[in-house]
């Protein structure tokens, strides 16, 4: 039993993320509005945001930024007292490349809009065999 | 369909959390993340570059290229919003509108040949202009600026304190969308025009890259900054900390532009009237 509380306290935010990228993923494959098809991707992607910002934590460690100052003697830094500073950097560049995804996804859902007058998908591909 | 997804959700959702058994608790120090590489950059960061940000050091001088490259897929994705969506040619519209700028009266004109009224008493609005709140207008005078100092902070104290290009651009960026919603687009637009704003996102990727030739020029590797050492009459570290420097400030300077385009393009469908 206790075995079992270790495992699910130790792994329970990694399901939680899961759960939220296959919300996402359902919404990506199921959804017929594009609108909704964007907003899943975001979900998607929020989901692995935080999934690595998860990965990096250490317990008893402090957010990767030295202690320094004026005339302070450097001691060793030791790894251990610092989270892990590079799923930070790699989610940082990803947070602003999901921004201009979506920037993109939401102009060619404009296009889309001008060109049929809908976002449906199924109504889109019924205009598209029309024509 | 929807029963052929979840299963799909589901299989996959099931997939992965098999996945997890293999990981090491959460948080433990001894985990296989935590033992590679980056005990490297917490350890040698700061006599390697003297940033105390070991995210910083690591974005913009080990992880160099990566952070090159994401500036110019930002680039890269303001300039699809701009292709996709920008009309240059315009409509003559069905009935201009002019507004009387001392009563705020509005004059429609549905007839083209009824010629311009005086410049200096009428302003010409786009039919969708709604009259903006004093409340809004008066509020966003006040939060604008303070949020502008702030995101100049960010980026030029992103060695000691969180920050940076990337968000120091993105809080920037924010304050002239606040402005477009409080105002509207056109007056936006007036104070940064989409020339601007489209040399400056492109300026901001060349300012990265040149940084970067500039080490090369100088005969070290490209994105080596203590070549600069020089050129800055520093010592190669403290060249290293200032390269990191102009580098985040092409960063910023990108991601601002590129979010201010990316917002005109899409909350007016590309033609930069004066509503939404």
């Amino acid at each position: 039993m206790d075995q079992l509380m270790a495992v699910i306290a130790g792994k329970y935010n990694y399901w939680v993320y899961i759960t939220l990228m296959m919300i996402g993923l359902y919404g990506m494959i199921a959804k017929n509005n594009l609108v909704k098809k964007i907003i899943g991707m975001s979900i998607f992607q929020t989901a692995i945001i935080l999934f690595y910002v998860s990965l990096g934590f250490k317990h008893g460690a402090t957010i990767p930024i030295l202690r320094h100052g004026h005339g302070a003697t450097q001691a060793a830094v030791r790894a251990v007292d610092y989270i892990n500073p590079l799923p930070h950097v790699l989610m940082l560049t990803a947070i602003v490349v999901g921004v201009g995804t979506l920037g993109v996804a939401l102009a060619l859902a404009i296009l889309i809009y001008k060109r049929y007058q809908t976002l449906e998908e199924d109504e889109i591909l019924e205009k598209t065999l029309e024509e | 369909m929807r029963i052929i997804a979840l299963v799909l959700v589901l299989l996959c959702g099931g997939l992965l959390i098999a996945g997890t058994v293999e990981f090491a608790p959460w948080g433990s120090p001894h985990a296989r993340q935590q033992v590679y590489l980056s005990p490297y950059f917490i350890e040698h960061s700061m006599e390697d570059t003297s940033v105390p940000n070991i995210v910083t050091a690591v974005l913009a001088d080990y992880r160099g290229y990566d952070t090159m490259y994401e500036t110019a897929v930002i680039f890269t994705a303001g300039m699809a919003c701009f292709f996709l969506l920008r009309c240059l040619k315009r409509m003559e519209p069905q009935e201009r509108v002019y507004r009387h700028l001392v009563t705020g009266m509005v004059l429609h004109v549905k007839k083209p040949s009824v010629p311009k009224p005086p410049e200096g008493l009428f302003e010409e609005i786009d039919p969708l202009w709604t009259p903006y709140d004093i409340i809004i207008k008066t509020l966003g005078r006040f939060l604008i600026p303070p949020i502008q100092v702030f995101g100049l902070y960010v980026i030029a104290h992103g060695h000691h304190s969180p920050g940076g290009g990337f968000q120091g651009g993105v809080i920037l960026g924010a304050s002239v969308i606040l402005l477009a919603l409080c105002y509207d687009l056109r007056s936006e637009v007036e104070r940064l025009r989409e020339s601007l704003s489209g040399i400056c996102s492109a300026a901001g990727v060349f300012i990265y890259a040149g940084v970067g030739a500039l080490c090369l020029a100088l005969g070290s590797n490209f994105l080596d900054y203590s070549a600069l050492a020089p050129i800055l009459r520093v010592d190669p570290v403290a060249a290293r900390s200032l390269g990191i420097f102009f580098v985040e400030v092409g960063v910023g300077l990108a991601v601002m532009a590129t979010m201010v385009a990316i917002y005109n393009n899409l909350a007016s469908a590309g033609l930069y009237d004066q509503g939404l």
